[in-house]
């Protein structure tokens, strides 16, 4: 109030003078009474700013309702802080922060020379607000850090320990080292080389890799056999040569054997009416002819090389059916040059397969039964050579010289029996490779032939026209003489079945039958012409063929003409051409035919000529003949003993 | 060599064009056709080779082809595959002259 506080004013003043009290003009007039009234003050909490009738409008009811009680706080002051209770879950995720901090620099305190001067700075002052006296430890200096260095690792410290900063006296200092550069340094190494493969997996590559395996092991065994290992070690170093030198080489001669492919295809092609006659031709007409039959002229074989040199002997390969052996010579005394030796195969009659020149004349040839790969040859100059035809070598691998008894006239025949080289020469003895088993003859021998069965027993064909039985047993002595022709005897052959028959030819125009055990011939064919070579044919016992010097071929048959030929054709373009020799091939209807001029033609027999009897049943087919034979080797002895009786 | 003799007779056999020898690559070797003639026959008639010769061994894997015959109106290719692949192509015309 203005008056409790004006009088307290004046009171003051009545000390120093005693006054009236000086009424202000504007001031209340009041009785007494009314100025001694005492009026109370109360002091409450109550906000004096806090409105007092607040009213607030009721969804519940629907209408404005006052409140009762209003809210009497008063602010004063407000300030947002920022501690956090140690206990919440804030305030213990930074402590734990807190910890790991403060261990990693431990941690880095140890290696780190330089941080380690800054936590020492700091930890002294650490060491300052621990105290929180204010009482300063040792300053540290520069001097004074090893020591402090020496007092912390000393002092074993709690790691988790939150760092409490002074908060009047904290100062952090921090320095930053220079960063040493960075540098990469990385090496690189030559990729590995790679190549890229493919393959497919067929089924021939299995089964071929499976054969290759199979052979590896076939030659490990083998080699395990043998047991030389020096042998084994040379081996090795052979086949390693060889398979580099293979692998290097890359030339063309590994083309020889698709070159001989093409090279028959090629004359296929050329030849393909000649052979689809070969294979399919039969002479319909043969039907009409009543018993006749002809030679399909096939294939001529002939080679530039040996253009001059007449055929003189000609062989049919035992195990290859298609390939034949010619040899060239001549039969001129006066005439003599070199030879040639020659193997054609029917798949090219253009080129032999294999050729060998040599300096004699060649007079005969024959191909082993067992190894057919071995050539005998019976030179005019007596020697005998052994050509191997699985070596490509041009020259013999065996040789006949005047040590190994080598003949000095011409070699007439040779044949090999099992593994025996038997020759004929034309002084008349007969010698076996090696042993020189020989035979003294009074003539020269021009032709013989081995028993088929009989394995000892051969015939001799001579120059004055006798035959004689020889066996290799008795050297001494012949087993039998036959005067079979006029003039030199120049082939004489087994029946294939029949194994008492046997058929000559000579140059006095006659082709003669025989049983060996009868002294007169059973069948005698005159033939107008020199005959050059007889051959029985290899399906019948009663079919033969013979040549003769006009260029004729003549084929009989005994069982369907005893007296005449069923053929009797020219084969030879001109006829100054003789034909020297024939061969049947043992599963072909064919025949092979040689003349004086080198050419060999090839013809097929038509199919009167090729009568199998076939009309018995249950018999077999071989005896047949032979049976035919023999009635009718009864019938003309009949008709002999009858003529010489009369 | 005797294949140099075998390739000569071939050639100046009635009816023939020309021969190739082609190795294992496809890659012809000795011709006596022309450049471009030749390198396209010896790609196009090599993967024809390497297919017959897989057909033939995949029927029976111990048959293997000896060779092979294209026979069309106006020519005749031969083909022998050799050893190691080496494939010999002949090509010959089919008009011959008796």
């Amino acid at each position: 109030d203005e008056d409790s506080g004006t009088e307290v004013g004046e009171g003051t003043d009545e000390w120093s003078q005693s006054k009236a009290t000086v009424r202000p003009p504007d001031q209340l007039e009041l009785t007494d009474a009314e100025l001694k009234e005492e009026f109370t003050r109360i002091l409450t909490a109550n906000n004096p700013h806090a409105p007092q009738n607040i009213v607030r409008y009721s969804f519940k009811e629907g209408t404005y309702k006052l409140i009762g009680f209003v809210n009497q706080l008063a602010v004063h002051f407000s300030q947002v802080g920022n501690l956090i209770p140690k206990d919440s879950d804030e305030g213990r995720r930074q402590n734990y922060r807190a910890e790991m901090v403060t261990g990693s620099q431990e941690s880095a305190k140890v290696v780190l020379s330089d941080t380690e001067n800054l936590e020492e700075d700091e930890e002294p002052k650490e060491a300052e607000a621990e105290a929180e006296t204010g009482s300063q430890t040792d300053v540290p200096t520069v001097e004074a850090v090893e020591t402090v260095t020496e007092e912390e690792l000393i002092t074993p410290r709690q790691p988790k320990e939150r760092k409490l900063t002074n908060k009047f006296n904290f100062s952090e200092r921090a320095s930053q080292t220079f960063n040493n550069r960075l540098r990469d340094r990385d090496c690189q190494m030559e990729p590995p080389p790679r190549t890229n493969f493919s393959a497919t997996a067929n089924q021939w590559e299995i089964y071929d890799a499976y054969m290759e395996e199979l052979e590896k092991q076939e030659k490990t065994k083998e080699k395990e056999k043998t047991k030389t290992p020096v042998a084994k070690k040379t081996g090795k170093m052979a086949m390693r040569k060889l398979t580099s030198m293979e692998s290097q080489s890359d030339d063309i001669t590994k083309v020889t054997q698709a070159a001989k492919i093409v090279e028959r295809m090629v004359n296929q092609n050329t030849y393909d009416d000649v052979a689809q006659d070969f294979k399919y031709y039969e002479d319909a007409a043969d039907e009409y002819r009543d018993q006749e039959g002809t030679l399909l002229p096939l294939w001529k074989f002939q080679n530039d090389k040996a253009k001059h040199l007449a055929v003189t002997a000609l062989c049919w390969n035992p195990k290859y059916k298609d390939l034949f052996a010619v040899g060239h010579g001549s039969y001129d005394f006066m005439k003599q040059s070199r030879g040639m030796l020659l193997l054609y195969s029917m798949k090219n009659p253009s080129f032999p397969e294999y050729t060998f020149s040599s300096e004699s004349g060649i007079m005969c040839l024959d191909m082993h039964v067992d190894h057919p790969y071995l050539v005998v040859v019976g030179h005019y100059d007596g020697n005998v050579a052994i050509y191997n035809l699985k070596k490509p070598q041009s020259q013999p691998s065996f040789r006949s010289t005047a040590k190994s008894g080598k003949h000095t006239d011409p070699v007439w025949q040779s044949e090999l029996v099992h593994t025996d080289v038997i020759k004929l020469k034309v002084e008349g003895s007969t010698m076996e490779v090696p042993e020189g088993l020989q035979l003294h003859t009074v003539g020269c021998g021009t032709a013989f032939d081995f028993h088929k069965e009989i394995d000892y027993m051969f015939l001799v064909g001579t120059e004055e026209g006798k035959i004689y039985k020889c066996s290799k047993s008795y050297s001494s002595q012949f087993l039998d003489t036959y005067d079979a022709h006029n003039m030199a005897v120049d082939a004489v052959t087994w029946n294939p079945y029949h194994t008492k028959v046997f058929m000559s030819c000579s140059s006095d125009w006659t082709v003669k039958i025989w049983d060996h055990t009868i002294k007169t011939p059973m069948f005698i064919y005159d033939l107008n012409s020199a005959v050059g070579d007889v051959a029985w044919a290899p399906y019948s016992s009663t079919v033969f063929a013979a040549v003769t010097t006009d260029g004729k071929a003549h084929v009989f048959d005994l069982a369907v003409n005893k007296y005449e030929a069923i053929c009797n054709q020219p084969v030879v373009a001109k006829k100054k051409n003789k034909i020297t020799h024939v061969q049947f091939n043992s599963i072909y209807p064919i025949i092979i035919i040689g003349d004086d001029r080198g050419h060999v033609t090839c013809l097929k027999l038509s199919p009167n000529l090729r009568k199998m009897p076939k009309e018995k049943k249950g018999q077999e087919v071989q005896k047949g003949p032979a049976v035919e034979i023999a009635k009718l080797d009864k019938l003309l002895n009949l008709v002999r003993e009858v003529k010489t009786k009369i | 060599a005797e294949v140099e003799e075998t390739l000569k007779r071939i050639q100046s056999h009635k009816g023939v064009i020309g021969t190739m020898v082609v190795n294992a690559e496809g890659i012809p070797i000795r011709t006596t056709l022309d450049n471009s003639t030749t390198v396209q026959y010896a790609g196009l008639l090599h993967q024809l080779t390497v297919k017959a010769k897989s057909t033939v061994r995949d029927i029976d894997p111990q048959n293997d082809l000896t060779f092979l015959r294209i026979r069309s109106k106006k020519h005749e290719i031969m083909v022998a595959p050799g050893n190691l692949a080496f494939n010999f192509i002949c090509k010959a015309s089919l008009y011959l002259t008796a």
